[in-house]
């Protein structure tokens, strides 16, 4: 299909060789394994493949047709054109890791940029360039705590109220190794904001504890006493947060965590359906040696001028092999530049227009819904930032229902995470919501009600 | 390349100098070359830590390999050279002088055996 | 040629992009959490559109010019992979909408987790790594899953070869297994009295990479396979050179237990300056049970009158959930099309014109240039970047002075195993004209490597930057715009 061979250049190439046909090139496969009929659909042109891309598209119903109240981990938020429309260039995305930095100028230094805002955004020193996604960087979080303690402390805490999928990832990492237990987010031990029980278990064997800023549920939660506890015990604190979130509020670097992740998707890439998205992993200087993934740094070439390189590579794969603390090799590379473009169009002020639109929409639903009969606020005392959890009389699944009748994706049922949040539902706003959506939303519930 | 005659030899590069019990650890002079420019130093032992021969000392970075460093003998560890965390360069220019990493106090001198002499050593780095 | 960083372009008061004035009545922020200041660039929306497209021109991409990366496969990335992809029905569907609305995005999943066993012969597979690593490490996870299910828990050895990819050894390390390094022989294949000496019953399997980092297929991978199968041990297969095999031969027929894919390199999907990628891993039936969760499957088959349901089911002994959501869907449409495009026929065709490529190359090269294995070669060629008679010079300044002739260095001092080792691919995309180009310049540089060595040394001289000093970046650590104590207060 993007062969360019003609029939003239594979007789003058075979002839080179010295061979009658391109089948003599595999002779080395045993026969019986050769050139097996793969049952696969005939071949298309651009045309039929393109036709047939678009019908499997229209399947679906998205954000466009539905009013989605959807985020539990991955937000709609607007992307600016630029962003979209620089990422195209075929410099960029048909571009290969920088390891020859004096061809990957551009890519160096875009990287170089997304570490500094990054390192901005959360307060800390250090960025990398990127890990798959939060889940991911939660379990690389895990992996540097276990490796900084030279595997002597066994303990990790996780709050309950962290991501459910971050905690089933981290878990899996660390499935092969039966001495490690990770804690601390049973229903016992439970989702309080005081982080009162979670703290109990901080001991001395404790490597990590990991909170969520805001947590899951949306709430923003005052973690001082917990990063004390821990530091107190010489156990490292990890706070995974939500980027836009963190426009307005206190970045965690600034309250002492030692690891800052994130999920950067809400940073210009689009829902997609899960991926690719773009974990951020930010440290402290004293962990600096310790990250896994990329890193780029400044430097000068032979001639003086400002440089920039992929720098202390020693520390991965390629060389340390069995010896690296992690074998991540790539990164997110264009989704840490579409993140970089949008920070970058968006600027300060844009971005915090943004973060506030969230902030002061999400409250408005959450009041108006809270006014519905049959509906009321859970955690009603605790501040949140874009994100808030509804208690329902109604069975969840039954609302959602309704809603989806009236074109509406109406939040996340937490009850299928939680037992204990039973007919809760968790709603989202964004930006992109107006009033009059809140305000249909509100409608369509309180005429499901009196229904 | 330089192999001074009182010490011995691994064949993975360290060498070793006996003083009254002690064990004094560093890596060769043929080591440091092959490595070029060492950036980063680090250790996995603290002193009064019991070691056994083959156990790991640390590794040691360059900007183009990490090198793992292993005890050569057995006993607990004295002292650990913390100068070349600070200034990793010095195991470039003085590999068997201050760029010492680690001493031992040696629980089976007998361990020594096993080790090569310096001209062991320089006929098995010209092979390789 | 500098390019300011944003922030040095920022200036106080530049807007960009604004967003509209707020609709709803305005509440205060939570006191005690609010922010004090953020410093963000703030520059204009050409400024910002000029940086990001003066900094794209300082980069080779292949949509520029060759790029012969060994075990990179860095073939043309179609440009029709970038409209499906952002097609408004799969870019704006939100990860966990209900399954009934996104029956479309199912349906390709489904479709490309079916393809991609078919096309190398295994029962099933999970399309939710989202690199090559990752899919490296769910195939760990699975054998490390399998032999404890059966309950043999001493079974932690892993062979792997010498000329493995760090991640390889990487990999086995972070699920706990010992390593083995298994050794290659003059011919280039895996060393069998030296892989019978090392299997017993300890052995949990064996890492394979084939074609192997060399270029060169297995001479006797029936043999090897037989062996640690009759040992209990696994066979993972490193599928990062698949692009020499598609339609030519398929490894779960050959006797592989798993394997994972690359859709960065051999489907085409853009490498996008380091990602993001996907490593799709493909299991042999007796492995389908281990899959992590989920994976796509047929809920109700349907009938005449409707289509198949499908959704996300967990397999029975999943190793647990690898990654958030489902893995990399924007990726997956790319694939997907790609697939579809070639078909069987299409993916036979890249394949034989991948190794033809290589192999015309390396016919062309070898006489001025060591070859350290002389026989025929797969998709790509190991070359060795060093003379006897000009000791000065090494592969490192052979791959710089092709930059100075608008090609990309090959991958060098990889693999391990060959010294000064230069690794080419071609791939299938490239032209007769674009082949004998790069050999013409090959040629020409080991003439200037005798005649004229301070060209190579000092190279590139063309180039945006001359040659990075590495050990300054490493030793004087600049990480970020801002210094490091400044970002600690």
């Amino acid at each position: 299909m993007f062969t360019p061979h003609t029939q003239k250049d594979v007789e003058v190439m075979l002839k080179s060789l010295g061979i009658e046909k391109i089948e003599d090139l595999f002779s080395v496969i045993p026969e019986k394994f050769r050139y097996p009929k793969l049952n696969l659909p005939e071949q298309l042109t651009e045309m039929e493949a393109a036709a047939d891309l678009e019908s499997i598209a229209s399947a679906n119903g998205s954000t466009k047709e539905l009013l989605s109240f959807l985020g539990a981990g991955a937000y709609d938020h607007y992307i600016p054109a630029a962003v979209d429309n620089l990422l195209q260039r075929g410099e960029w995305y048909t571009a290969y890791t920088p390891y020859q930095p004096e061809v990957s100028q551009g890519t160096l230094q875009a990287i170089f940029e997304f570490q500094s805002l990054i390192c901005q955004l959360t307060g800390m020193a250090v960025c990398n360039a990127s890990h798959y996604d939060a889940a991911t960087a939660a379990a690389e979080a895990a992996i540097l705590a276990d490796s900084h303690f030279r595997g002597k402390r066994k303990k990790f805490l996780v709050s309950r109220a962290v991501n459910p999928q971050y905690r089933a990832v981290m878990r899996t990492y660390f499935r092969p190794h039966d001495d490690i237990q990770i804690l601390g987010d049973d229903e016992e031990t439970g989702i309080d904001t005081d982080m009162a029980k979670l703290i109990e278990l901080i001991d001395k064997d404790t490597a990590l504890v990991l909170v969520q800023y805001p947590d899951f549920f949306g709430r923003i939660v005052d973690y001082k006493s917990l990063i004390e506890a821990a530091h107190a015990h010489g156990a490292l604190v990890a706070v995974a947060t939500n980027p836009t979130a963190l426009a307005l509020l206190t970045p965690p670097g600034e309250l002492g965590a030692d690891i800052v992740i994130g999920e950067g998707q809400p940073l210009g890439i689009p829902l997609s359906f899960g991926g690719p998205y773009l974990g951020y992993f930010a440290v402290t200087e004293d962990l600096l040696r310790k990250i896994s993934g990329r890193l780029v740094g400044q430097t000068t070439d032979m001639a003086g001028n400002l440089a920039y390189v992929l720098t202390l590579t020693a520390r991965e794969q390629h060389i340390r092999r069995g010896k690296a603390t992690s074998n991540i090799c790539s990164n997110q590379g264009l989704m840490t530049l579409a993140a970089t473009i949008y920070m970058t169009v968006l600027g300060k002020e844009g971005f915090k227009e943004v973060a506030n639109l969230c902030y002061q929409k999400a409250h408005f639903a959450a009041d108006q819904l809270s006014q519905v009969d049959g509906y009321q606020l859970a955690f009603a005392d605790t501040p949140f930032f874009h994100e808030f959890v509804v208690k329902s009389e109604r069975p969840v699944d039954e609302v959602l229902e309704w809603l989806r009748a009236h074109d509406i994706l109406g939040g996340y049922d937490l009850g299928q995470d939680y037992p204990e949040l039973e007919n809760h539902l968790m709603l989202a706003v964004t930006e992109k919501i107006s009033r009059e959506d809140i305000e249909y939303l509100t409608a369509v519930l309180e005429e499901e009600y009196h229904d | 390349m330089k192999y001074p005659q009182e010490l011995k030899y691994l064949k993975t590069d360290e060498w070793v100098k006996v003083q009254d019990g002690v064990a004094i650890i560093g890596i060769t002079d043929y080591a440091q070359d092959a490595l070029s420019d060492v950036v980063y130093v680090e250790f996995e032992i603290d002193p009064d830590d019991e070691v056994s021969a083959g156990d790991s000392i640390g590794t040691i970075e360059s900007v183009k390999a990490a090198a793992e460093v292993h005890f050569p003998v057995s006993g607990t560890v004295l002292e650990v050279n913390e100068e070349v965390v600070d200034s990793p360069e010095m195991l470039n220019k003085e590999p068997y002088a201050g760029a010492w990493l680690v001493k031992v106090q040696m629980s089976d001198e007998s361990e020594l055996d096993d080790l090569m002499d310096a001209a062991a050593y320089e006929a098995y780095c010209q092979d390789r | 040629m500098t390019e300011p960083t944003i922030f040095e372009m920022s200036s106080p008061g530049r807007r960009g992009v604004k967003m509209p004035a707020c609709d709803v009545p305005e509440v205060a922020l939570p006191k005690g959490f609010e922010r004090q200041d953020l410093n963000f660039p703030e520059i204009s929306e050409l400024e910002a559109v000029r940086h990001f497209t003066r900094l794209s021109q300082l980069n080779h991409s292949i949509d520029t010019g060759l790029y012969p990366l060994g075990s990179c496969t860095m073939k043309y990335n179609p440009k029709i992979n970038e409209v499906t992809c952002r097609l408004s029905g799969f870019a704006n569907t939100h990860p966990l909408q209900p399954e009934d609305t996104v029956q479309g995005n199912l349906y390709l999943m489904y479709q490309l987790q079916e393809m991609l066993a078919e096309i190398a012969g295994f029962a099933g597979g999970t399309i939710q790594p989202a690199a090559g690593a990752h899919g490296e490490l769910v195939g760990a996870l699975i054998i490390n899953a399998y032999h404890k299910d059966r309950g043999y828990h001493q079974r932690v050895r892993m062979l792997i070869p010498d000329s493995a990819h760090g991640t390889n050894p990487a990999t086995s390390a972070m699920v706990g297994f010992e390593i083995v390094p298994l050794a290659t022989d003059a011919r280039g294949n895996v060393d069998l009295e030296n892989l019978k000496s090392l299997v017993d019953d300890r052995l949990a399997g064996l890492m394979l990479t084939n074609p192997n980092t060399l270029g060169l297929f297995d001479e006797n991978v029936e043999e090897v396979i037989k062996i640690v199968h009759e040992a209990g041990g696994l066979v993972y297969g490193d599928g990062a050179n698949m692009n020499a095999i598609l339609g030519v031969t398929q490894p779960g027929k050959i006797g592989f237990d798993i394997l994972h894919y690359n859709l960065h390199k051999t489907f085409s999907t853009p490498h996008g300056g380091g990602g993001p990628g996907s490593g799709p891993v493909v299991v042999a039936k007796h492995l389908l049970d281990f899959l992590p969760d989920p994976v796509v499957g047929i809920i109700d088959k349907g009938d005449d009158e409707n289509p198949p349901l499908y959704g996300l089911v967990t397999p029975a002994k999943t190793i647990g959930r690898i990654k958030s959501f489902h893995g990399h869907f924007g990726v997956h449409v790319r694939a997907f099309t790609y697939i579809s495009m070639l078909g069987a026929k299409g993916l036979r065709d890249a394949a034989e014109k991948a190794v033809l490529n290589a192999n015309y190359m390396q016919e062309k090269l070898k006489g001025t240039y060591t070859l350290p294995h002389d026989r025929s070669c797969m998709h790509e060629f190991v070359l060795e970047g060093f003379w006897d008679d000009v000791p000065d010079i090494h592969a490192l300044d052979i791959a710089k002075r092709l930059i100075d002739y608008g090609i990309h260095p090959p991958t060098n001092y990889f693999p391990l195993i060959v010294k000064e080792a230069l690794m080419i691919e071609p791939t299938e995309t490239e032209n007769l004209e674009t082949l004998d180009n790069f050999v013409e310049v090959m040629l020409k540089i080991a003439e200037e490597a005798r005649t004229q060595p301070e060209l190579l040394k000092n190279a590139p001289h063309n180039a945006p930057i001359k040659r990075a000093d590495e050990l300054k970046a490493a030793k004087e650590l600049v990480l970020c715009c801002y210094p490091l104590e400044e970002m600690q207060s």
